[in-house]
């Protein structure tokens, strides 16, 4: 993606004079590159060794976990039997299903709702839009325990307690500020001169919408689309909320009973259930980072 | 033209779904929170009127003063780590990685995007003291030291919980400030450098006076998302020991649902709220002064 090749910063070697008088690397230059180097991998190993450690862990056996040293490697590098321990016996496969039938569902729902909304916030043109943005935006800043009692006893008015409902209800309309915030930044940074243009050629606004608008934020949409995926994947607050029965748990709620479930003794099993919450991320993470890094910091306001 | 794009049946079918949903979902329901911080009981045994008596009560609880002390030190100390240990590794990755900072930069991005429970329930582990000594109290054996029992105290625990915030967001904070810096002008930096102003003082003198807009933003959204902190202290340490790594988010939580008091638990995120709201207004009065600024 070309985000990669931001142009990172070229700071102007030292002074050309100093270049041209020493040919080979004067050990000043030399020091500095060990520094670096040095530098570097302290910063990746506080980063990446725990992650290491975990995966190394997962492969381990009870009896590995409690007699040898926490730094060792695994004795076998195919023990596989906690990643099966933990999907069987611990239901992660069922909490991984919830989280899919319940995440995508109120994704979809959001950009929907969200980009139409951003669209009609920002291109077209009424009283009172702005007082509507400034109203979604500060659905932004309401913590999800302001709303969080009231939707419960909602949900257990209509009768919908015991499903996934509450949860994609919940999720849609908790993703819409950020949503309409950013498409509405999105569709301001394209020229008013080409919806304009398409109403002069006798387009109706839905064409608009659909056939100039839609194409033009396309990578936006698919850019909010990941950072509200990471956002409802990862909710806890909703999701232990509205979650009643064992058969009804996210991954993320599953995952923080799984060591209620088995004590904290259970490493291998423990170790393996995190690992497979984490992998998920980690694949979308390992095709997709530069446009996740561009996308999370575009949301930052959420904090 | 004008009439296609104000056409009016045109914003309702558009802006009309969305705003029903979260008009539904989340505004009536704040006002509906509002309502309960009158009452007394919950959803299943049904509610009586109390007047002010859970205003009272927040004045007086002792587990309220605790909670906020612990939103307020955890918010405004976590900022300042998180911002400060970003713009080191901005700086870092501007000035001395340069060119080849990219793939440093997308790892140390990665733990952003990891669930929090996850992380959460590593750093149990890293920080275990006992059956099994973890990575952390290996370390520090090593060195001599010795194990630390982390989560026995309220004081080791704030600092595992404020350790795993800063291992989890420092990357995101980095890119947030590394987009500011780059963003000064190359000629700026080149006088400073004719003038002799290099490595420290440049920086001191230079850079941070520059990057002070983004600086303040990335303190902005820090403290926002920080006051709400719930997921990793849940999943870490579950306010424990007692309630002395207990937010504000977490003793609504047990109020509410442990304990079943909805008015209660209402009254506490009002509070919550709150404070929310005065970070907010003290962002748009902050950002309204750069707008004129500039």
């Amino acid at each position: 993606m070309s985000q990669t090749m931001t142009p990172a910063r070229v700071t102007p070697p030292p002074a050309p004079t100093d270049r041209r008088q020493r040919r080979r690397r004067p050990p000043h230059v030399v020091r500095r590159s060990i520094w670096t180097g040095a530098l570097t991998a302290f910063v990746l190993v506080i980063v990446v060794y725990p992650l290491v450690w975990l995966v190394l862990g997962s492969l381990k056996t009870q009896s590995e976990f409690l007699n040898n040293p926490t730094f060792a490697l695994p004795e076998s590098w195919t023990n596989f039997s906690n990643y099966v321990t933990a999907v069987t016996d611990g239901n992660l496969g069922t909490y991984a299903r919830n989280s899919v039938l319940a995440v995508f569902p109120s994704l979809a729902i959001t950009i929907l709702l969200g980009v139409a909304a951003g669209f009609a916030l920002e291109v077209m043109v009424w009283k009172g839009r702005g007082t509507t943005l400034l109203l979604f935006l500060a659905g932004i800043m309401v913590p999800g325990q302001m709303i969080l009692l009231p939707l419960f006893t909602m949900y257990f008015e209509v009768g919908i307690t015991g499903t996934l409902w509450p949860l994609i209800i919940t999720y849609s309309a908790i993703g819409l500020p950020l949503t309409v915030f950013m498409m509405a930044t999105f569709f301001r940074n394209v020229p008013r001169e080409i919806f304009e243009a398409a109403t002069l050629d006798g387009a109706n606004i839905f064409r608009t919408f659909f056939s100039i608008g839609l194409p033009l934020v396309r990578n936006a949409i698919f850019t909010v689309a990941l950072v509200q995926f990471f956002f409802i994947w990862n909710d806890l607050l909703i999701a232990l909320t509205f979650t009643n029965r064992d058969d009804l748990r996210t991954i993320q709620v599953g995952l923080l009973n799984f060591r209620g479930q088995f004590g904290q003794v259970d490493y291998g099993p423990t170790f393996a259930a995190i690992c497979l919450n984490v992998f998920g991320t980690l694949a979308i993470y390992l095709f997709l980072n530069q446009r996740v890094m561009k996308g999370m910091t575009a949301g930052s306001v959420k904090g | 033209m004008r009439h296609v794009l104000g056409d009016k049946r045109a914003i309702a079918l558009l802006l009309g779904p969305a705003l029903l949903v979260y008009t539904l979902v989340m505004l009536v329901p704040v006002v509906w929170s509002f309502g309960y911080t009158f009452f007394e009981g919950n959803a299943i045994t049904g509610f009586e009127p109390v007047g002010l008596d859970n205003f009272t009560r927040l004045l007086h609880d002792p587990d309220v003063r605790t909670a906020t002390w612990f939103t307020v030190r955890f918010a405004v100390l976590l900022t300042l780590v998180q911002v400060i240990v970003g713009y080191l590794l901005a700086l870092f990755y501007v000035f001395v990685l340069r060119r080849s900072s990219g793939i440093v930069r997308t790892l140390v991005f990665f733990p952003v995007v990891l669930p929090t429970v996850a992380v959460a329930l590593l750093f149990q582990q890293l920080f275990e003291s006992a059956p099994r000594t973890g990575p952390v109290n290996a370390l520090l054996e090593a060195v001599g030291i010795g194990s630390v029992d982390w989560f026995a105290s309220g004081t080791t625990a704030f600092w595992v919980i404020i350790a795993m915030e800063t291992w989890r967001s420092m990357g995101f904070y980095a890119v947030l400030l590394y987009a500011g810096l780059v963003d000064i002008p190359e000629e700026t930096l080149e006088s400073a450098r004719l003038d002799g102003a290099s490595g420290f003082r440049l920086v001191r003198h230079i850079v941070v006076p520059l990057s002070l807009p983004v600086l303040l933003s990335a303190v902005i959204f820090s403290i926002n998302g920080t006051l709400k902190v719930f997921d990793s202290v849940l999943a870490l340490t579950n306010g424990g020991p007692g309630n002395q790594t207990t937010p504000l988010t977490l003793y609504m939580y047990q109020t509410s649902f442990t304990y079943g008091e909805y008015g209660y638990g209402s009254s506490i995120a009002l509070l919550l709220t709150m404070f929310c709201l005065v970070v907010t207004l003290v962002i748009f009065r902050s950002s309204r002064r750069d707008l004129t600024k500039a």
